[in-house]
């Protein structure tokens, strides 16, 4: 939708979740009002995933279930504001602002964690646009080692002026809703969103329509701040990397769920990548056409999308793209696609070169 | 994926083959070891923070005082393990990130012109300093970037030291905090800056300065954290988040055997089982 966002006055569209600011955090949680909580609560209440956490917490004590939360800005919203009300004398912020439990970069974990009443290791991944990726590769280890058994997975990450200023300040935003792979793209579309996970070791018993997390791979370009490696090395070698830990080879992914921002060099270098590794055959999609690009939240987002794909046998088309860009040579999904899907990666790619893959499979 | 029950699993055990330390009245490792055992006097000063000269010049330019802080512990503890950068994984953890650059975002978005730079908004995102450091030292492989507040020293080692025992690589571990200007100041008062990197490692090396080891049954504990005898030493470890690394790198320093809680959680602490080398 055109943003109406707060104060903002940029001509382009952001993925704003319906109903953030009528959340209401429990009580003995106030400190944690901000945006960025109040749309993890919004996360945590749906589908039954409080419930499910809760139930894991039994099963293996709450000091044994990790949570591990990918985030960007989380909620520095709340400076923005308070900088605006500083004492004209003194320069002080107002008197009711707090900062460790709504600007830090850990709030989001910590409030989620408080809320799910959990009392295990826990921390924010903070990489950017790869954030909440990285978050299962983190949990996976935590849990392969013995330090914990289960993990609280998941990215949050709100609107906020910080990025929607700073993506323009880049020339990096498109005045309309985003459109990956288009031969006419023009730049992301800024969304908002909450995506957790539940991890647990695998049972003896699985349901066929269980998920797996199969591998996951992680790279740095050590190339450049805010631009991609033009052929895309970095992001090549964090999927090679998932499919070496997954003990699979390319042609066993049915799908990927592309990074695919809709700015023309990350597209253009995630096609250079995936193509090398993949060929032009398997089947792909960017689903920020439909979300906006929701940064730190991204990588968790799509993670669940995945799943639905993998549950669902339901491969999503991307939005928006009208005219495929002939030069990225893929095979590009402008359409929902039905068809049993068993392995799919996703990819999530972020400022400073970093990179992260998922390989998610079903388990029948 | 089969997983250990938490009796069943081995210790992770690493070996400390460098570190890089810089902070206030602490400008080295070879300095910071000797306040640390208590044969020279520590002297709080302001912490110097010196170009990060690995970088090329307009990433040098751009740089700020976060970054500098995390490359040059970076650099002094690779230069001492021996090994090579551009191959090691590494892990950055910092409770802040740059509050300068924060500082004056905040300020221009609630100015009436809200324009940013760039530079200014790439340098905001946590990862920053990973991103120079891949840049500098050419590592392609992969960096993660944490926060855990107060704790992020705690949440940095448990991260790193998985890495190693899964991954039986050698692993950079950086912890770094810079303080904020006011008016942030005032509603998060770190003091000043203060950085510390670890190469730690799989195997025991000729370089190798001592043993750390945490039981995963009972590594997360509720015992309190170690205190510093000095009392500016402990001021320092109590005020700035990246400092809660200093009982154990005073363990290294005295070559002490035994166990080092250190600060993450509130109710949770992280017990390392730790030996000289030497």
């Amino acid at each position: 939708m055109p943003c109406t966002f707060e104060t903002v006055d940029l001509p382009t569209f952001v993925g704003e979740v319906a109903g953030v600011d009528a959340v209401q955090l429990p009580a003995p949680l106030a400190a944690f009002d901000c945006r960025n909580n109040r749309l993890a609560l919004l996360g945590l209440l749906q589908d039954g995933f409080s419930e499910a956490v809760a139930a894991a917490s039994k099963t293996y004590g709450a000091q044994r279930v990790g949570v591990f939360i990918g985030t960007s800005t989380s909620g520095i919203l709340e400076t923005e504001l308070a900088y605006r009300r500083r004492d004209p004398v003194n320069g002080a912020l107002p008197a009711d602002f707090v900062y460790a439990t709504t600007h830090n970069t850990f709030s989001v974990a910590d409030f989620t964690r408080h809320y799910l009443g959990l009392s295990g290791p826990a921390f924010v991944v903070s990489s950017a646009c790869s954030s909440s990726a990285k978050v299962f590769a983190s949990a996976q280890r935590m849990m392969a080692t013995g330090l914990i058994d289960a993990a609280v997975v998941g990215g949050v990450d709100s609107l906020c002026l910080t990025t929607l200023y700073g993506f323009n300040s880049l020339g990096l935003m498109s005045t309309q809703a985003c459109r990956p792979f288009d031969f006419d793209r023009d730049g992301i579309s800024i969304g908002e969103a909450a995506a957790f996970a539940l991890l647990e070791p695998v049972p003896e018993q699985l349901d066929l329509d269980a998920v797996l997390l199969l591998g996951v791979g992680e790279s740095s370009d050590a190339h450049h701040m805010s631009s991609p490696h033009p052929e895309g090395l970095g992001a090549r070698m964090a999927m090679q990397q998932a499919l070496t830990m997954a003990e699979l080879g390319a042609a066993d992914i049915d799908y990927i769920n592309l990074h695919g921002t809709a700015t023309p060099s990350n597209d253009a270098a995630e096609a250079k990548a995936v193509s090398a590794l993949f060929g032009s055959t398997t089947p792909c999609s960017s689903t920020k056409g439909a979300t906006g690009h929701t940064l730190g939240a991204a990588g968790a987002l799509e993670a669940v999308i995945c799943a639905l794909a993998l549950q669902h046998g339901l491969l999503p088309g991307g939005l928006n793209t009208q005219q495929l860009d002939p030069a990225l040579a893929l095979n590009y999904l402008l359409n929902n696609r039905e068809q049993a899907v068993n392995r799919v990666l996703s990819n999530s790619f972020g400022f400073g070169g970093t990179n992260c893959s998922l390989i998610f499979g079903r388990a029948g | 994926m089969t997983l250990p029950s938490a009796l069943q699993a081995p210790p992770l055990t690493v070996y400390v083959e460098g570190i890089g330390l810089l902070g206030p009245g602490l400008s080295n490792w070879a300095q910071g070891r000797g306040a640390l055992e208590g044969t020279e006097a520590y002297q709080a000063a302001r912490c110097i923070v010196p170009l990060p000269m690995a970088l090329p010049a307009a990433e040098r330019r751009r740089a700020g005082t976060v970054v500098k802080v995390a490359l040059a512990v970076g650099q002094e503890a690779v230069t001492a393990s021996g090994l090579q950068a551009s191959a090691l994984p590494s892990v950055f953890t910092s409770s802040s990130g740059d509050g300068l650059n924060c500082h004056e975002i905040c300020s221009a978005l609630a100015s009436s012109d809200r324009l940013i730079s760039p530079t200014r908004f790439h340098n905001s995102v946590h990862n920053a300093a990973s991103g120079y450091w891949s840049i500098s030292s050419g590592a392609m492989v992969s960096s993660s970037v944490l926060c855990a507040f107060d704790g992020s020293f705690a949440a940095g080692l448990l991260e790193a030291m998985a890495q190693v025992m899964l991954e039986q690589t050698a692993v950079l571990l950086v912890a770094y905090d810079t303080d904020y200007p006011e008016p942030l100041r005032s509603v998060r008062p770190l003091p000043d800056t203060f950085g510390v990197g670890l190469v730690l490692a799989p195997r025991r090396s000729e370089r190798s300065l001592a043993q750390w080891r945490l039981a995963p049954a009972v590594c997360l504990t509720a015992a309190l954290a170690q205190r510093l005898e000095d009392d500016a030493l402990e001021r320092l470890r109590s005020s700035i988040p990246a400092a809660r690394c200093l009982p154990l790198l005073r363990s290294v320093a005295a070559q002490t055997q035994g166990e080092v809680v250190l600060d993450y959680l509130q109710g949770l602490q992280l017990a390392v089982q730790v030996a000289p080398c030497r």
